[in-house]
């Protein structure tokens, strides 16, 4: 089992996903874009960070790179992907999950921590937590606010593709609790199979038992299940 | 071939909300201006050359729908001209 952290010029969340992961016992290996993916990877994750500084849109750039023609198609033949933050702006600017991510509602930077209600512990991604169970991660990004037309929040919603809401601690999902003004408070999906997600929060950042939470870990374990 | 400027605009769909027009307009507000709404748009000018117009304005518009307007939230549209001189 080896994940490949695909590393953009810009990327900056690779080196603590691969101590993430390495941690849990989950071989991961950096790879610069440039390079392509290895042939015998069993897993991709998208770091977070500022590739191409941005431009355009968060994760434009990264989306449009021959790497992520090789991602999707890894992605279609069941290798699990996700894309955490720069990540899942480039998930789903590249269409390997649905939406957009954009501009914060309150148009700033947000680097704080928040509580997240586990909506669908049937993936590889939640299968660690109970539904409905609350979590703590941080977010960081100044375009996480996730934006789709109602019709296909419906149908992701009728289709259990919703991993995560923004809520209070005590799992209320409501507007208060909403740090960017994402849609239905969503902070991550899936794609057209579960072995594909994304999110605006870092499970990475709370994966390593020396620097106190963990509730990340049960995000990574997803590439091992 | 002919030399042709196309210019897209992109801009997000109606609905969806734009905190930085938002901001700015509320800073316009500050400023003492009256103002009722502000809406902001990229626009790109692409020089290109092409067969004709329609050839042209196929070019551009390819180029909005794979990369330049994300059609989750963007609209857009193009103008072609020829660019003499």
């Amino acid at each position: 089992m080896t994940v490949a952290v695909v590393r953009f010029g810009g990327s900056n969340c690779d080196r603590d996903s691969i101590q993430a992961l390495t941690q849990l016992g989950i071989d991961a290996e950096l790879v610069w874009h440039e390079d392509g993916l290895p042939a015998d990877i069993d897993g991709v994750m998208l770091p977070g960070g500022f590739s191409y500084g941005d431009y355009l849109r968060a994760g434009a750039m990264a989306a449009r790179s021959p790497i992520m023609q090789e991602v999707r198609e890894a992605a279609s033949e069941g290798v699990p992907v996700l894309g955490v933050c720069n990540g899942a702006q480039i998930g789903c600017e590249s269409s390997l999950t649905p939406g957009a991510f954009t501009t914060n509602r309150s148009a700033r930077f947000q680097c704080e921590r928040v509580h997240l209600r586990v909506e669908n512990a049937d993936t590889p991604w939640t299968s660690a937590y109970e539904e409905g169970e609350v979590v703590e991660f941080p977010i960081a990004h100044g375009e996480g606010r996730f934006e789709i037309d109602d019709d296909r929040l419906n149908e992701l919603e009728d289709e259990d593709r919703i991993l995560f809401r923004y809520c209070d601690e005590d799992g209320e999902v409501h507007e208060g609790a909403n740090p960017n003004g994402s849609k239905h408070n969503v902070a991550g999906i899936t794609g057209e199979r579960d072995s594909i997600a994304v999110m605006m929060p870092h499970p990475e950042r709370v994966a390593l038992p020396d620097l106190g939470q963990v509730d990340g870990q049960g995000v990574l374990r997803g590439f091992a299940e | 071939m002919t030399a042709y400027t196309a210019t897209v605009t992109v801009r997000l769909k109606r609905g969806v909300l734009d905190p930085e027009a938002e901001t700015t307009k509320r800073a316009l507000d500050r400023l003492g201006f009256e103002l009722d709404a502000l809406r902001s748009t990229d626009r790109f000018e692409i020089d290109l050359d092409a067969g004709n117009e329609d050839a042209a304005e196929e070019r551009a518009s390819e180029m909005a729908e794979r990369l330049l307007a994300n059609p989750t939230i963007h609209d857009y549209e193009v103008a072609v001209e020829r660019a003499d001189g």
